[in-house]
Order: C-alpha cells, then sequence, then structure tokens
C-alpha cells in the first residue's frame, strides 16, 4: 500500500504573550492510501492543530511533511493549490463552518469555481451529483443553513470537502455536534464515500467508540505529542501506554454486567506553554521517575504497536 | 409494590407547552414517572426530546411565558410542588430540590467569587452564620476537587471543566433530596468525565441523595442508573430498571438507538442508524410520534394513540406491537 501522507517530526508553535504554545511536538506518522488514520485525545492536545497543519491551513514550525512522495513545505504557489485540491478538510462545527449567506449552491460552487477545472454548465450538473452523493435532497439546493438541521449542514461541509475529488480528508470532530441517531448517519456516509471515491481520512476525535468504529490505525496524543501509536483493534485489545490505559479505562462501557476497572487519573492536563522536557503526562502518571524528565522516544513494542513510555517493559511485564 | 415513602419524586402527567404568536411547540405531553429514594433515574433521549423542559418544571425555572404548564402534579412525599407559592417554592430550590445546569460557562454569576457563590446557597437555606457558610463552601470546593485557596476567584479564571465542578458543589452545598442533573458530563473529557461521575455516586450512596441523570449517552446511563425512561417527542416511550431496557430494549425507537452508537467490542461494520430526523415539536404527528421514522410501522401506528404497556413488572413500552402481545 502506497504511503500517501508521511510526517516525520513535525511541530507547530505558537507565540503566546507567556511564551511559546507547543501544540503539535514532534509528531512522527505515515497514511497508506485508502486508510483511516484515528487521532485522539483530550482537548487541548493539538489533535487539531495537527489536522490543520496536515492540510496546510497552518504552516508548520518544523519537521519533514510530504505528500505523494512530494515535500509540501517547499511547493510553490501552483503545485500547492494542487495540493490543497487534493486535501480538504470537514470542520467540527456545522454552524459556524458555513458562510450564513450563502446557499448550499453557493457554497460548493465556489469551491468548483475555483478550480478553474469546470465549465459553469458543468458546474452546475456536478453540484447536482455531489448533492446526490452525499445525501442532500435536490429542493434544498436554494436553502440557506439556518434553514438546515446539523446533519444535512454537517453534509454541506462534507460536500463541499469532496467537490473536487480530493485524495486525502481531515474529519476534524465531524459528528461530535450531531445527536446519536444523526451521528451514525453521517459515520455510515464517510465509510461509504471512502469505499467509493478510494478516500484516505485522517479522522480526529475524542469519542473513542467512533475512532474505533471507523479507523484502521490510531494515533492517541497527550499534550502535543504522540504516546501511542498501532493498529485500531490491537490497541483496544492491549494499551501500554500508562496514559493510554486510563483513558481507554474512562469510557463508560454499555455492558452492564461486567464492570471495568476504571483508572482515574488525579489532577488537571499541565499547561502547553514552554513545557519541561520529557513525557508531558509524567506529572499524572503514577508510574512516574526521574528517567521520565528525559526526552522520550517511540519504541515499538510489538508489530506496528509503538509507545512513548520508558518504563513500558517494567509496567507491562514484558 | 412501592411503598409510598419510598417513592421520591412522583411526577403525574405533565404536559408543558411553549406558546409563541407564530406557534404552540408541545414539549413535554403526558409524563408520568417515579423515582425511589436514593436510586438514580436516566432520562435519555435527543436533542430537543424534552429531558430539559422536565427538570425545568420539576425545579419550576421554565421561563414563562412562553412556557406553560398545561397539567401536572409533582409530589414529594406527598406535597405538590406546583401548588407552593413562589416564596414557598424558594425554600425548595437550592435546599431540597437541586440542578446541575448543562452548560458551565453561562452557569455561574460572572461577578460573583466562586466560593461566594457557594457560600450564598449555604447562608440562604441553612440560616447560619457568614464565616460558617465560608467553611462550608471551602469544605465544598475540597470537596469536588478544587483548592480552597481558590474561594476568592472568579469564574473566568476557571476552566471549562473546574467551573463545571462549581456548579456541582453549589447543587450539593446544602445535602439535597433530590439532584436534577442535566448532562452534567456533556461538556468534559473523558477522564474528567469519570472523576466527576465517581464523585455523583459517592454522594449518591453516601447520602442517599435522589438522582435523575438527563443524558444522550447510554454509556453514561448503563455507569450510573438504577432506572432508565427514554424520551421521544415529549413523551416517555419506554421506562423500566437499567436491566430491562439495557437487555429487553422494546420500543423500536429505543432499539434505534442501541443501533446507532458504534461498540467498543463489536466488529461490524456499518451502523444502523434510525432512518430520518425527529419530528418538529410544533408539528407533531398524529397517533405514534415514532411512526415516521419506525421501519415497523402500520396504517395503524398513524391513526391513534398509543398508550404504555406493561411488558414485565416495572418495564413499560408505548408501542402497539407490545400492546397487541
Amino acid at each position: 500500500m502506497a504511503e500517501l501522507v508521511k510526517v516525520e517530526h513535525l511541530k507547530k508553535y505558537f507565540s503566546v504573550p507567556k511564551g511559546t504554545l507547543h501544540a503539535v511536538d514532534d509528531i512522527s506518522l505515515t497514511i497508506d492510501e485508502g486508510k483511516t488514520m484515528g487521532i485522539v485525545g483530550e482537548s487541548g492536545c493539538g489533535k487539531s492543530t495537527l489536522g490543520r497543519t496536515l492540510v496546510h491551513l497552518l504552516e508548520s514550525t518544523d519537521g519533514k511533511f510530504s505528500f505523494e512522495g512530494k515535500d509540501v513545505t517547499s511547493l510553490n504557489k501552483r503545485e500547492l493549490k494542487k495540493f490543497r485540491e487534493n486535501a480538504q478538510i470537514i470542520f467540527q462545527d456545522p454552524y459556524s463552518s458555513l458562510d450564513p449567506r450563502m446557499t448550499v449552491e453557493d457554497t460548493i460552487y465556489e469551491t468548483l469555481r475555483l478550480s478553474r477545472r469546470y465549465s459553469r454548465n458543468d458546474i452546475m450538473k456536478k453540484i447536482t451529483e455531489i448533492m446526490d452523493l452525499v445525501g442532500i435532497a435536490r429542493r434544498l439546493r436554494l436553502a440557506y443553513p439556518h434553514e438546515l438541521d446539523g446533519g444535512r449542514r454537517q453534509r454541506v461541509g462534507i460536500a463541499r470537502a469532496l467537490a473536487l475529488d480530493p485524495k486525502f480528508v481531515v474529519c476534524d470532530e465531524p459528528v461530535s455536534a450531531l445527536d446519536v441517531s444523526i451521528q451514525a448517519q453521517v459515520l455510515n456516509l464517510l465509510q461509504d464515500l471512502q469505499k467509493e471515491k478510494g478516500l484516505t481520512y485522517m479522522f480526529i476525535t475524542h469519542d473513542l467508540s467512533v475512532v474505533r468504529h471507523i479507523s484502521n490505525d490510531i494515533c492517541v496524543m497527550y499534550l502535543g505529542q504522540l504516546v501511542e501509536t498501532s493498529p485500531s483493534r490491537e490497541l483496544f485489545k492491549t494499551q501500554y501506554h500508562p496514559y493510554t490505559k486510563a483513558l481507554l479505562s474512562a469510557i463508560p462501557s454499555l455492558d452492564i454486567d461486567h464492570k471495568m476497572d476504571r483508572i482515574v487519573l488525579k489532577g488537571e492536563i499541565t499547561s502547553p506553554i514552554d513545557p519541561k522536557p520529557g513525557c508531558r503526562f509524567a506529572d499524572r502518571c503514577i508510574y512516574a521517575t526521574d528517567a521520565c524528565r528525559q526526552p522520550q522516544k517511540l519504541v515499538e513494542v510489538s508489530p506496528s504497536h509503538f509507545v512513548s513510555c520508558c518504563r513500558v517493559k517494567e509496567i507491562n511485564n514484558l | 409494590m412501592m411503598k409510598e415513602n419510598d417513592i421520591f419524586p412522583e411526577v403525574k402527567d405533565l404536559t408543558v407547552e411553549y406558546v409563541t404568536k407564530e406557534e404552540t411547540v408541545q414539549a413535554v405531553n403526558d409524563v408520568l414517572f417515579t423515582l425511589r429514594k436514593g436510586k438514580t433515574l436516566g432520562l435519555v433521549g435527543e436533542t430537543g426530546a424534552g429531558k430539559t423542559t422536565i427538570a425545568k418544571s420539576i425545579l419550576q425555572v421554565l421561563p414563562v411565558p412562553p412556557a406553560v404548564v398545561k397539567s401536572g402534579e409533582i409530589l414529594i412525599e406527598g406535597q405538590d410542588l406546583m401548588k407552593l407559592s413562589e416564596d414557598e417554592m424558594c425554600k425548595v430550590r437550592g435546599k431540597r430540590v437541586t440542578m446541575i445546569f448543562q452548560d458551565p460557562m453561562t452557569a455561574l454569576n460572572p461577578v460573583m467569587t466562586v466560593g461566594h457563590q457557594i457560600a450564598e446557597v449555604v447562608q440562604l437555606h441553612d440560616g447560619v452564620s457568614g464565616v460558617e457558610a465560608k467553611k462550608r463552601a471551602e469544605e465544598m470546593l475540597e470537596m469536588v476537587g478544587i483548592p480552597a485557596a481558590r474561594y476568592s476567584e472568579y469564574p473566568d479564571q476557571f476552566s471549562g471543566r473546574m467551573r463545571q465542578r462549581v456548579v456541582i458543589a453549589i447543587a450539593l452545598a446544602c445535602n439535597p433530596d433530590l439532584l436534577l442533573a442535566d448532562e452534567p458530563t456533556t461538556a468534559l473529557d473523558v477522564t474528567i468525565q469519570a472523576q466527576v461521575l465517581d464523585l455523583m455516586r459517592e454522594l449518591n450512596k453516601v447520602k442517599q441523595t435522589s438522582m435523575i441523570l438527563i443524558t444522550h449517552d447510554l454509556g453514561v446511563v448503563a455507569e450510573m442508573c438504577d432506572d432508565v425512561a427514554v424520551v421521544y417527542a415529549g413523551e416517555i416511550i419506554e421506562s423500566g430498571t437499567l436491566a430491562d431496557i439495557f437487555k429487553k430494549p422494546t420500543h423500536p425507537y429505543t432499539l434505534g438507538l442501541f443501533g446507532s452508537i458504534p461498540k467498543i467490542d463489536d466488529d461490524s461494520e456499518r451502523l444502523n442508524p434510525i432512518m430520518g430526523l425527529p419530528p418538529n415539536p410544533a408539528d407533531l404527528p398524529n397517533g405514534c410520534k415514532f411512526h415516521p421514522r419506525c421501519p415497523y410501522a402500520t396504517e395503524e401506528c398513524a391513526r391513534r394513540d398509543v398508550q404504555m404497556t406493561e411488558l414485565t413488572e416495572g418495564h413499560f413500552c408505548r408501542c402497539l406491537k407490545a400492546e397487541r402481545r
């Protein structure tokens, strides 16, 4: 399987009045064509920043980023435009990511017009096609966002992202603003589209059952760093990093007969502004020692299962 | 049968409408439920189902107008809250019945220190001195995991999740008999949610507080509740014990809800969502409110109202399929 997206030691820092905010700190990952990479983590862990960096809405501070084997950071203006057509994003909030003064048709039209690929007539035909594809009724073509419910608005967001037949789509919490019954409809739609068009997804979410359902591989992030990554089913079977263990044990289970023993974390997430070197989770980790204050490396613990924890062997009796 | 004094509270035939010039929204229709003392009832349903309106009616903090309570009794130890005067109700609110609101960003007073907001409740209801109230407020802060040293800080100095804990501290400050928790953990991350749920379970156990937990998260219900009522379009469509609902869900809507959630331990490729959209509460369908989305609907479902049927003791379902059995 060909690698579509590859980042190495990617960093994204922001200057804030109090110092430097390390939103994404030294992340390396690859996403294969046609696969879904799930990114999980709690609010403020940098997962949205990572997603935005990968569609070049934000420029990375440091590190390598290649798309289809080409270095994205050194593209010229024309090549960058081509890249943007191939890498699209679906935003979390369907209420604020659509222009309230543009109809469904206008929203999709704008994307198609800017690409200069189609004539006006073709654009009109293409709009109908895309609306059918994502399941927006044709009568809603001239509807404004405020006339649509959350699920339909999110479909418009999806239509806009897919209008130019991209290869790679970052889905940034696409279903978290929706009710469960609607959420399931949208998840099914995203999966159908992936099969039909061979799309590659990066699926960002804080909802662990959703990420397990939709992803082939999962990365767990904590405060800008990658703490554990593995194929999705494997991760839900075996977790090695103390944070991943706590995160997964915190999901309320639907099984009313077997209650999992929950690991309740103490304290709050520390500040990502000028963080101390070493493992960011160390302050809340019951296993933390002095060695944890040193920079950590991702180590392959079992096939394709990488963990960034210097004590992983002792903790898991490996 | 349950004894009279085991029941707390009892809600009978509650009907609430929101009346505006343009339309009448039937938010809650003939809702009836009881809660056993010291137990937790989960009200489950999607946005706009009327869950929050039910809770606000119990506390009588509905915005009037546009809200109109058409009928209903809310009995607490034989006393109907609906018949109390506003002065009497003030003594119940915050003391015997309290509520955790969904949005911690708007539930606090921005120009009052968090400590004072807790102490205020204690002083008002328990009639203690200012010094004593402050001490209690500090204890409450510590209990929800906030250092007492932050007593004099304002809400904007706290993160969202810490504000939510302040809201919880206010709700619990006077040891209420009944706690209404409206999506208390929806705005929180899972690890913090686990902390808050643990805290609420602890209080439920130690102080025998009865709880009504409003949520759309069936996982939270499975963790927290003894009894469950599923709300759809302002009606309870299925109710029973936790085991009744999770092991023998019967109403097609309840089944649809379970089919919609990806399960952690299930490898199925596709979800089975409920088709269509929730109805417009200003224009509810005739007959069974769920029939336009129901895969089993017959022509009779659209024609007549459906009553609750008791399937097994305590397990009720509002569906013609169940009625015919």
